[in-house]
């Protein structure tokens, strides 16, 4: 039988932790791009982030719990031998995409048309990581740079760029799409 | 700045992370050049898409709930265990059971026997003159509450008056050198003492009546207790009123 403090902790922490289950759940689909993995590493990460709550100082929690998502994550892509890809600032093929594409010959904005959620969720996907990560806690998860530094453990100014990366290689894509339904 | 630094720090723009003064650096930037102007126009029509749709997940109920239970509790005693306390011991019984924690009396099988003959024993004892009752009282909101304080549980008083079983009173007595609870009903002039002892042991064991000098005994456990009702009633009429009792009780639990 629990101790009342372990009883009184674990309320503590249902209040503070348990309103970001759908952020949480959100980032591990995105990262994980499979529902029942997400479910398990979202299960893993609140059950790390209990254990870990004493030290748990804030300020946010939002950014402490993805800090552990991520680690969990990071142990599912060493678990996948298929996909031995951690999430980590590794140069490849996505560091070398050009932050923009050439406008000149077309230098009126194109008005990009709106899509299904799905077809986004699946242009998002296609992201390289660290990017996709960078992009999904910015964008949807509505975390500020700070915070995202935070929970990546890397300076803001490399959050600024990996985010630029990332939505300039998404309207890429995004654009490239569109030329195919012409 | 060159048009690479204007093309992160565009984002930071778009995002209000700029403080004033980089902010108007970034704007003059783009100001004075037409493909940064584009991209800041492109980044700002896809961004304002995106806010549109929805790209986030819901965590399924089933997530949820595996990690509402996988958290600790409120101390949850056995559901039985507490059904009983909330059906019959209140006040200062419940708190003394709190405080002192629970003492249980486990019955070894071979005991059984043994505390039969007790139970027979006390109950002649209650025939005496002047011993039957430490309480008398017809009312079940008299006897109940006697009880609390004087045991660790109180046990369970049952007005059974409307099934043919009268409430007389309640006595406190002594069954294998412990306080026990005894609950006296009278039917006709015979008396059946209802003792009633906690265990540890919350498994229901069916009624099963024995006999010893002259007196059936019908015995059986549930929620958590012990019962013996002894009486010089026939089998019949003793099997009747442990089941009026049984289905008053359930009914008290649950109501
Ligand atoms: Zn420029």
């Amino acid at each position: 039988m629990p101790a009342t403090d372990d009883v009184q902790k674990a309320q503590r922490f249902r209040e503070a932790a348990l309103p970001h289950l759908d952020d949480v759940y959100t980032l591990a689909r995105y990262l994980l791009r499979d529902a029942s993995d997400a479910e398990d590493a979202v299960q893993e990460c609140y059950l790390r982030a209990l254990k870990h709550f004493d030290s748990y100082r804030g300020p946010a929690m939002k950014p402490w719990l993805f800090a552990i998502l991520r680690n969990v994550c990071n142990a599912e892509y060493a678990r996948r031998a298929h996909r031995p890809t951690p999430i980590e600032d590794t140069p490849g093929a996505a560091e070398q995409t050009p932050l923009w594409q050439e406008t000149e010959a077309n230098p009126e904005t194109e008005v990009l048309r709106s899509r299904d959620a799905g077809a986004i969720r699946k242009l998002i996907d296609t992201l390289a990581e660290p990017f996709k990560e960078t992009f999904v806690l910015r964008e949807i998860n509505n975390l500020s740079y700070r915070e995202i530094a935070e929970a990546v453990g890397v300076p803001v100014g490399t959050v600024m760029s990996r985010l630029a990366r990332a939505r300039a290689m998404l309207r890429a894509a995004w654009m490239a799409g569109e030329e195919q339904a012409r | 700045m060159t048009c690479d630094e204007a093309r992160i720090l565009l984002h930071a723009l778009l995002d209000n992370e700029l403080d004033a003064g980089h902010a108007r650096e970034v704007e003059a930037h783009v100001a004075g050049c037409p493909n940064c102007t584009v991209e800041l126009a492109a980044q700002r029509e896809m961004q304002r898409v995106l806010a549109d749709t929805n790209l986030r997940y819901t965590a399924p109920a089933s997530l949820r709930s595996r990690i509402e239970a996988s958290l600790p509790q409120a101390q949850r005693q056995q559901p039985s265990r507490r059904a009983v306390l909330r059906g019959f011991a209140m006040g200062s019984a419940v708190s003394a059971l709190a405080a002192s924690g629970v003492v249980a009396v486990v019955l070894r099988q071979d005991d059984q026997q043994r505390i039969l003959s007790e139970v027979v024993s006390a109950h002649l004892r209650s025939l005496q003159a002047g011993h039957l009752t430490d309480v008398v009282s017809t009312d079940q909101h008299t006897v109940k509450p006697w009880f609390n304080g004087k045991l660790d549980v109180a046990p369970p008083v049952i007005d059974l008056t409307a099934q043919g079983f009268t409430l007389v009173g309640g006595r406190l007595d002594y069954i294998d050198a412990r306080a026990i609870g005894a609950v006296v009903y009278k039917r006709r002039q015979h008396v059946i003492n209802l003792f009633v002892s906690q265990t540890a042991s919350t498994e229901h064991r069916p009624p099963k009546t024995q006999s010893m000098q002259g007196f059936n005994c019908r015995r059986w456990g549930d929620r958590g207790l012990n019962f013996w009702a002894v009486s010089d009633l026939g089998a019949d009429e003793l099997a009747e009123f442990v089941d009026k009792f049984d289905a008053a009780m359930k009914a008290n639990v649950e109501g």
